[in-house]
């Protein structure tokens, strides 16, 4: 006797959720759509505008070709804000990230109220930084600065002339992106401790075997492994600094005298609050290629980590 | 001449006595186990003599000198850990050169030493790649060959071949073993596998709650177990223990046969009922129960593939006999007796 038992087939349209070809186009639907509007969209606008005369009096599009392009080029202030931005980029980075392995490193050791020490490192992410900034300004302020009040104390400064912390453009600029690498040091910090977990207790401790002290085990063993984490971290952090503009606008408004400017707040400046949205769509643009290469950097860095 | 020695090292992690007064001495050109189960003590013991850990007490001794106070580098140790501990951005040879560079050795010396521990380990064709690009069998002789060429007085290896699958680790064993006898350098080895312990020890030292049970040869451990810990941690299946007069009594499931098997030497009988049976190719194992004594656990009898199995079925009673030499007792510690007073009834 066989009696094979047969399932009735079922309707088609009940497995067209179970079929990879319909599947996956509906999964990823989201983020095409995501990318064409919010970041394709707005990339090709600035282009459009940055070709135009248009500004928010004169609402009427004209095409002007490249001329935009050459008077932002020929401006003082714009030269400035490109060097300035490559100072509070590269800078901020800098000090962060150094910091930010020291901060680990301290942070990694078993120690009481260890928990509370890292919860309170994160702060400076967790805390809008329109707050942060104004501690920062009372910090920098010309008469009441603690910074300065530290400095006489310890007869580092001239009381009589006391420094300008926002008031001269060198200082300003310091002032600018020690706030910004301040704002960075949490994520610096995170990243950090991922890594340093991230290396096999066995690794370290046949380095401490075969001779590695403190120094070479953190330079020729540790920060090799965590390497490929650490230059993610890097390029995340200079796409976000590159592309910042709050703590400047909040702290200086790109000054004194446009001191301060970096291209996000001159592009800010000059597109929205001054109304010549081309020149600020062709600022923006100047963004642009830097973006583009720390991007394709990135890309490489993690595929070459799949392989 | 003694390589290592611990003398009544004891160490606590908080409320948790990890190691309990462990005093041993490995010899130069001795092959040392430290058998135990799992959270025995036993990696914590290791180490202590590496000097990653330092003992609360006790000190240890490496080439007749105190190294309590001596980092691991200075300690005249070399280690292979589980997972081997290869650096993953070096190169096979960078590997095995970092500790040669750490001491500030001339470069032409390490070229020398390189070739020649990758050579000893034949795996001179290996040395330009990274330790991913290996098979584990490859990675665990990288690591013994950087535990080489520090030229150590001493090798401490933590479970090596652990990671290894079943049949390269048969091969590995004995591997290991006969690079052990060609470098005749002192080694302690950490297992909780008794086929290893008892394949590559010369001698075997077996820890439990981090106190010492028993230190000899493989032959001793389990001829001669020194506790009912011992007598049962080894052998599969491990001895069979039954009640007497508040202590114990012991013998093997290999000597636990049909009496009419036993001809000769005096022995003494036992009921025993049969359960069930395993058939393991080269032997059968025979689970079951005494009559009319309490066993401290199941009762089994090895025997043979090969031996005439006439009559032996699951559920009936049969006659097996143990020889009186084989027996073994202990007393109401579990200790072992040596000279029982009174014969078993």
């Amino acid at each position: 006797m066989t009696a094979l038992a047969v399932d009735a087939p079922r309707p088609k349209s009940r497995f067209l959720l179970d079929r990879q070809e319909i599947i996956g186009p509906l999964f990823i639907a989201p983020a095409i759509l995501y990318v064409l509007v919010l970041v394709a969209m707005p990339f090709l606008l600035a282009i459009y505008y940055a070709v135009s005369a248009y500004t928010i009096f004169d609402p009427t599009y004209r095409f002007v070709g490249l001329k935009n392009f050459t008077d932002v080029i020929a401006s003082e202030v714009f030269r400035r804000t490109l060097i300035n931005t490559f100072v509070f980029t590269i800078g901020a980075q800098v000090i962060g990230l150094v910091l930010g392995k020291f901060g680990a490193m301290l942070l990694m050791q078993e120690f009481r109220g260890r928990g509370i020490a890292r919860a309170l490192v994160v702060l400076p992410w967790a805390v809008p930084v329109s707050l942060a900034t104004l501690a920062w300004q009372w910090m920098f302020d010309s008469l009441y600065s603690v910074i300065n009040w530290t400095m006489i104390a310890v007869g580092l400064m001239d009381p009589a002339e006391p420094w300008q912390w926002l008031g001269q453009q060198d200082l300003a600029m310091v002032a600018v992106t020690v706030v910004h690498a301040w704002r960075l040091f949490p994520f610096a910090v995170v990243i950090f401790i991922a890594g340093f977990t991230s290396v096999p207790k066995d690794v370290l401790d046949a380095a401490t075997i075969d001779g590695a002290g403190f120094w070479r085990r953190n330079y020729q063993i540790i920060l090799p492994i965590i390497m490929p984490i650490a230059v993610i971290a890097l390029i995340f952090g200079t796409v976000f600094t590159f592309t910042d503009l709050s703590v400047v606008y909040l702290l200086t408004r790109g000054g004194p005298m446009n001191g301060t400017q970096v291209l996000g707040s001159l592009a800010f400046q000059v597109g929205i609050l001054s109304g010549d949205v081309a020149h600020g769509a062709v600022i923006c643009l100047f963004l642009f290629p830097f973006l583009l290469v720390a991007v394709i950097f990135l890309l490489r860095m993690l595929r070459r980590r799949e392989i | 001449m003694a390589a290592v020695s611990t003398n009544s090292i004891t160490k606590r992690f908080g409320d948790v006595t990890a190691v309990d007064g462990i005093s041993l001495t490995a010899f130069d050109g001795e092959f040392m186990v430290l058998l135990g189960p799992s959270g025995c003590g036993k990696t914590t013991l290791l180490r202590i003599i590496a000097g990653l850990e330092k003992p609360s007490s006790g000190d240890v001794l490496i080439d007749a000198q105190v190294v309590n106070d001596l980092p691991p580098r200075a300690r005249g140790i070399a280690m292979v850990f589980q997972s081997y501990g290869l650096y993953p951005h070096l190169t096979v040879w960078n590997n095995i050169a970092f500790p040669l560079r750490t001491q500030g050795t001339p470069r032409e010396d390490i070229k020398r030493k390189v070739e020649w521990a990758a050579g000893l380990l034949s795996i001179d064709h290996l040395v330009e790649r990274r330790p991913r690009q290996l098979s584990g069998g490859e990675r665990q002789r990288v690591a013994l060959a950087r535990a080489l060429v520090r030229d150590p007085t001493v090798f401490l290896l933590d479970e090596p071949l652990s990671n290894l699958d079943a049949k390269l680790r048969a091969s590995a064993r004995s591997e290991l073993k006969q690079f052990q006898k060609t470098v005749r350098t002192a080694t302690i080895y950490v297992t909780h596998d008794q086929v290893e312990a008892m394949g590559m020890g010369d001698r075997i030292a077996v820890i439990d709650h981090g106190r010492l049970r028993q230190i000899g040869t493989p032959t001793e451990i389990y001829e001669q177990p020194a506790d009912e810990f011992v007598a049962s941690f080894l052998g599969t299946p491990p001895m069979n223990l039954i009640e007497r007069d508040g202590g114990s009594l012991g013998f093997r499931p290999e000597n636990f046969l049909p009496k009419e098997l036993l001809n000769g030497a005096p022995v003494v009988e036992f009921p025993f009922r049969i359960d069930r049976l395993e058939y393991l190719g080269s032997e059968r194992i025979l689970y079951g129960a005494l009559d009319g004594r309490a066993a401290k656990r199941e009762v089994t009898a090895k025997l043979p593939a090969h031996a005439a199995l006439d009559g032996i079925s699951p559920g009936a009673w049969h006659k097996f006999a143990v020889r009186e030499k084989e027996l073994r007792y202990f007393d109401r510690d579990g200790r072992s007796v040596r000279d029982p007073k009174r014969p078993p009834p």
